[in-house]
Parts: C-alpha cells; sequence; structure tokens
C-alpha cells in the first residue's frame, strides 16, 4: 500500500508542471539559462543513477556491474534496441559473475 | 462532406472554408501520427514492467505507476530508489525535479495551442512526454492542430506505454531462474540505454551525466541515496547552463 501513495504523489508531482502552463503561458517568460537547466536533468539524472549505483548489482564484487555496464554502453553504442541492451548485459552479467566466483 | 474534407486536410493545406478546430477526424491523424512514438515506447515499457516486478514491486503497482505517472525515467527511478531503500518524500521529490522539465516542453506547446480551449488542454497535457512534445512541437509549426489530433496522439502512446508495462510485468514471473539473477543489472543497463544514444547525438551531454555521477557520489557520503539522487541531478544539470548551446 506504501508504494500505491508514493505513485500518487509522483502523479501530483509530474501532473502540475505539464498542466500549470495551460493557466501561466500569458504572463511567464523563461529565462534561457533556466530552460537549459531543466532540459540538462534527464542527463543529470540518469549520470547519478548510473553511478555509483551499478557498483551494487553484486553487493561482494563491484567488478560484476561495471562489467555488465561496459556491456550495455557497448551494446548501446551499435544502436541496438534498449531490449539487446538489456538482456546483453543480463547475460554478460551472468557468466561474468559465475567465472569470478568459480575461480 | 464535411468529414471528407477534414481527412484531405490532415495531408494537404485545409480549404479555405475548412475550419480543423471541430473536426473529430483528425483523431485517426493523431492515432497515426503516434505510430513511431508506440515503436519506441512498447520496448521500454515492457523492460520496465519486468523490472519493476522482478524487483518486488506488485504486478497492479506497476500498472498503475505507468497509468498515473506516464513518465518514463522517473518510473524507472523511482523502482531503483525502492530497491535502494529510499523513502517516499526522496522518491516524490526526485521525480518533482526530474519532470520540472515537462514545465518548459507545456509551455512552448501551450504557446502553439491558444486556438484551444482550456478545458481541453488540462486534460490534454496529462499527456505530454518527451516523446509527444517533440512530435507535437514539429507538427504545430507546419498547421493548426486540434484537441482531437493531440487526443488521438496521446492516447494511443499513453495505451501502448500502459500495455507494454503489464505485457512485461507478466512476463516477470515467467523468466528462467539463471536469468532473474542477473536481473540486478537490467535497471543499469536500461538507463545507459537511454543515456547512450542521447550522448551520441551530442557529446556535450555526458559532462552533464558525468558531473551528475559524481556529485552524486560525493554527496552520498553525507546524505541518503535519494537525496543524493536528487542533489547530483541539481549540481549536474547545472553544468549544462553552461556547456549547452541554444537552439
Amino acid at each position: 500500500m506504501n508504494v500505491f501513495y508514493i505513485i500518487v504523489g509522483m502523479m501530483i508531482v509530474t501532473y502540475i508542471p505539464r498542466c500549470l502552463p495551460v493557466f501561466m503561458i500569458e504572463w511567464v517568460v523563461i529565462p534561457r539559462w533556466l530552460n537549459r537547466w531543466l532540459k540538462s536533468i534527464p542527463y543529470a539524472v540518469l549520470g547519478a543513477l548510473i553511478f555509483p549505483g551499478i557498483l551494487t548489482v553484486d553487493k561482494n564484487l563491484p567488478l560484476i556491474g561495471v562489467i555488465g555496464g561496459v556491456a550495455a554502453i557497448i551494446i548501446s553504442y551499435l544502436n541496438l534496441s534498449i531490449i539487446y541492451v538489456v538482456f546483453g548485459s543480463i547475460m554478460v552479467t551472468i557468466v561474468v559473475r559465475s567465472l569470478l566466483y568459480l575461480s | 462532406m464535411e468529414r471528407e474534407r477534414g481527412l484531405q486536410a490532415g495531408y494537404h493545406q485545409p480549404a479555405v472554408d475548412y475550419d480543423v478546430s471541430q473536426d473529430k477526424g483528425q483523431l485517426f491523424f493523431g492515432m497515426k501520427a503516434a505510430i513511431p512514438i508506440v515503436i519506441g515506447f512498447i520496448p521500454v515499457s515492457i523492460t520496465f514492467g519486468m523490472v519493476s516486478v522482478q524487483s518486488g514491486i506488485s504486478l497492479v503497482n506497476t500498472v498503475l505507476m505507468s497509468g498515473l505517472v506516464f513518465a518514463g525515467a522517473s518510473q524507472l527511478m523511482a523502482v531503483n530508489m525502492l530497491m535502494m531503500g529510499a523513502g517516499a518524500v526522496e522518491i516524490v521529490s526526485a521525480t518533482f525535479v526530474l519532470n520540472l522539465r515537462h514545465f518548459i516542453m507545456s509551455m512552448s506547446i501551450m504557446n502553439e495551442l491558444k486556438h484551444i480551449l482550456k478545458f481541453w488542454k488540462t486534460i490534454l497535457s496529462f499527456g505530454l512526454t518527451d516523446e509527444t512534445f517533440s512530435l507535437l512541437a514539429v507538427r504545430a509549426q507546419e498547421t493548426k492542430v486540434n484537441q482531437y489530433y493531440i487526443l488521438g496522439l496521446n492516447f494511443t502512446a499513453y495505451l501502448s506505454w500502459v500495455l507494454g508495462t503489464f505485457v512485461g510485468g507478466s512476463l516477470a514471473s515467467v523468466i528462467p531462474e539463471t536469468i532473474s539473477s542477473g536481473m540486478a543489472v537490467a535497471i543499469y543497463a536500461m538507463f545507459i540505454g537511454l543515456l547512450v544514444p542521447a550522448v551520441r547525438a551530442n557529446w556535450r551531454l555526458i559532462m552533464i551525466a558525468v558531473t551528475g555521477a559524481v556529485s552524486c557520489l560525493i554527496i552520498s557520503k553525507m546524505l541518503s541515496s535519494g537525496w543524493s539522487i536528487i542533489g547530483g541531478t541539481i549540481v549536474g544539470a547545472v553544468i549544462g547552463v553552461f556547456v549547452l548551446e541554444e537552439e
């Protein structure tokens, strides 16, 4: 149930910025620097989400997450669909993990 | 006859006496325009559904998140933060910061839609995403779009997002054990899969992402993981103010 309340909270804070301009457009001008800041947010958040979080994929061996991440970078750099990126990275992680834990 | 002209107007210059604003036929053109967005949404929503259910969030809540929030990156972020044990305030605050950019997009779109009733725009603004925005921004420059066109566009994209989430979430339980043991990396692979194509298109974006990551690491020494993601985002985006060019 707790997750449901979080979802409702997320819904409210996501809808407000989408909807407010309907009523504000006549009297607000956004400065250019603010425009660039807002546009940069998705890339900043992706960076913050990937690292250092990826080190916790395997709490005993942070290297496993790093290798899985490098695999994902390579696959997505080849312009393949996100499905391939995700499953390719999972496969590499599984193989690397079994190799590292065997040795 | 009226509808016939409306259909033609979807492709050609509108007839002189043709008023697009009440043409319900535009709904169909909006739906058709959504096809490329749907193709992009389906793999992402299926993967989101899988990752979310695998991480322990129920199928109902996973589908509800897609249906109520309808903002891909923030949904993945929320799943990730829940996995890290972040609290509700952190998750909702991070969602707010991440989705603030929709404010800019909405401002720019609403500027083009002054001919549409506020009642309609209040409803339609729920369907604003990075993808529907970019399509609509281009379209509104070319021709006058009406509420039915936007409704068709947004609703088709929305439906594919919610259905894809359901399919992915349902598949999560039939994934073989060997694969699900590697699922912990899936969400990071997804973040990377979203970031890399953007960086390929504009290399300056990597500076923003790296600054976000490094700031997040530094802040995580002092604050919880949830707040360090919020902090890393705010600091990383400041770099964007200096490195991004004007369009």
